[in-house]
């Protein structure tokens, strides 16, 4: 697991991935920062972060469309799948590199909510709650990026599938309120991933959203292993 | 030492591999040999735990793939048919990238630096391999599985892409690491195999149609003795004076070298040497018995007969000993 860890984040910089991914996440925190913080001279950052899911939604699936179709489609998953490694480490190391490199972008936010506190002071539970949760959110949008990177050899496609699936995740509270069977509507707005981040955003702590990003990323790094388990027995 | 023992992968309707046994032991070069597509790579995927067999079983020194796969796999050193290389790394980034995947516990720096000088890489070390010419990638590949000093070598077509003289180094290497390694090396190129290997499996549609040395193979499948006689002389009385020897079975002209040279095909029966009655006649009637040898089968004509099942024409390729 370490050295696929450490291979995966030296190749976010070797090829130009890693910077594109922070480039645009910056630029888009940036923008957002600006509009709603520093030009209307509010310290309420948790506009920010609502905001900052649109980013995400595209710049989750740059981050996370190679892990898997390039190992796939350069046959270096020969190499990978023939070393004494554990399908478990090898799914586990590759998320834990991206998951690094989005740290790495969210870490923005943190001198954001610095520069806000030179000027008044933040509320500061509602910045760490929505820091927190922005956390949860992409660890769970990353896994599902993996799944699907190692459903496809090409990396086109595994991003464009990621980024369906994340809007899909994101828009489940919008279908919700279409389907009129109640408790089929109540079951998948349950599972929306925007109610459950909303409530950060207000800074409100939430063990059972917390869990369910937890369980979701499990969910999917999960199914990441079976897929490739599968493609052995196939 | 691998055992493999009624091994066999389907996919879906298609048998790629149809239950196939063999033992390669300590020390040994074993070759595989068929054509495109026979199954080489499926066998070998499934010995290094890439894909798992539909039925039977793989030991790696006594270790079950499937079963302890972790500890398996520490046994192998693969090189796939194309090398797993990550372009974008240099070859000493990839080469401890790999020690450590594999948990190579040797001390690094001498240990990478003797694999580097064996398969000659020591001049690129610091390059990016997406840079490095086919060669120097496929022994960056050969490096790769060479990283822990494994028991076991599985080589997937070596010297594929390499130069006339890399490939004699390459191929010198692997009898080198043959003495005190067991290894599995397949190609299609058959004075590969016939050069290194010690044995010789020939697959052909997923099943293994031989299984044996090299001399063995040649002596199970040309049945009839038959050897090639260069004469000189009358070709007509020649005919009708060897045909009367004992033994001999039939006798024909098959190529005229000069006016009065020919080469003459004779069988014979398998019991009777024929050659010293043959020398005797033809010197008594100051004839001149200017080239013989027995033609057995060249490997060439083995992995015909083996996998197309043709009738190879032993006249034109005749090889063995005067």
């Amino acid at each position: 697991m370490g050295a696929i860890f450490r291979r995966e984040l030296l190749a976010y910089f070797t090829t130009p991935i890693g910077y594109i991914f922070l480039a645009l996440f910056y630029a888009g925190a940036g923008l957002f920062f600006n509009m709603t913080a520093l030009s209307s001279g509010s310290t309420d950052m948790a506009y920010i972060f609502t905001l900052l899911i649109y980013v995400l939604l595209v710049v989750i699936p740059i981050l996370t469309m190679r892990t898997l179709s390039e190992e796939k489609n350069q046959k270096t998953d020969q190499c990978l799948l023939t070393a004494p490694v554990s399908l478990g480490g090898l799914v586990m190391g590759k998320f834990l590199a991206a998951f690094v490199i989005f740290l790495l972008a969210v870490s923005i936010t943190v001198v954001y909510a610095v520069v806000v506190s030179a000027f008044a002071a933040p509320d500061w539970t509602v910045v760490i709650g929505n820091i927190l949760g922005f956390m949860l959110l992409g660890s769970a949008f990353i896994s599902i990026g993996i799944f699907v990177s190692s459903l496809t050899e090409n990396q086109i496609v595994s991003a464009i599938i990621s980024f369906a699936a994340m809007l899909l995740c994101y828009l489940l509270s919008a279908i919700a309120q279409l389907i009129p069977v109640e408790w089929i509507s109540k079951v998948i707005s349950n599972l929306s991933f925007v109610d459950r981040y909303t409530g950060f955003t207000y800074g409100l702590f939430d063990l059972s959203n917390v869990l369910f990003f937890i369980s979701a990323t499990a969910v999917f790094l999960y199914l990441t292993v079976r897929v490739l388990e599968k493609r052995r027995w196939s | 030492m691998i055992e493999v023992k009624n091994l066999s992968k389907h996919y879906g309707d298609k048998i790629a591999v149809n239950d196939i046994s063999f033992t390669a032991n300590d020390g040994e070069i074993l070759g595989f040999l068929g054509p495109n597509g026979a199954g080489k790579s499926t066998t070998m995927n499934m010995l290094t735990g890439y894909i798992s067999s539909t039925d039977g079983q793989a030991l790696i020194n006594g270790i079950d793939i499937l079963e302890n796969p972790m500890k398996a796999k520490k046994e192998i050193g693969y090189l796939p048919e194309l090398p797993p290389l990550y372009l974008d790394m240099t070859v000493k980034e990839y080469l401890c990238f790999i020690c450590d995947l594999k948990k190579c516990k040797l001390p690094r720096n001498t240990h990478l630096a003797d694999i580097c000088k064996l398969v000659k890489i020591e001049n690129v070390y610091n390059r990016i391999i997406k840079n490095l010419s086919k060669g120097y990638r496929q022994r960056v590949g050969l490096a790769q599985a060479l990283v822990g000093n494994p028991k076991v070598l599985i080589l997937d077509e070596p010297t594929v892409g390499l130069d006339p003289n890399q490939i004699i180094e390459i191929r010198s290497l692997i009898k080198k690491l043959g003495k005190s390694h067991t290894v599995i090396l397949s190609s299609h190129i058959l004075s590969e195999v016939q050069a290194v290997c010690d044995r010789i499996i020939v697959i052909n549609q997923g099943s293994i149609v031989a299984n044996d040395t090299e001399e063995n193979l040649s002596k199970s499948l040309s049945q009839e003795h038959k050897l090639v006689a260069q004469i000189e002389g009358p070709t007509d009385d020649i005919i009708k004076t060897v045909s009367t020897i004992r033994g001999v079975k039939t006798i024909e002209k098959s190529k005229n070298l000069s006016d009065s040279l020919c080469e003459y095909l004779i069988e014979t029966d398998e019991k009777t040497d024929v050659r010293r009655e043959l020398f005797n006649r033809i010197a008594a009637r100051n004839w001149y018995l200017l080239g013989l040898k027995s033609s057995e089968l060249s490997l060439e004509d083995i992995f015909l007969k083996l996998t197309i099942g043709e009738n190879v024409n032993i006249n034109k390729k005749s090889k063995g000993g005067n």
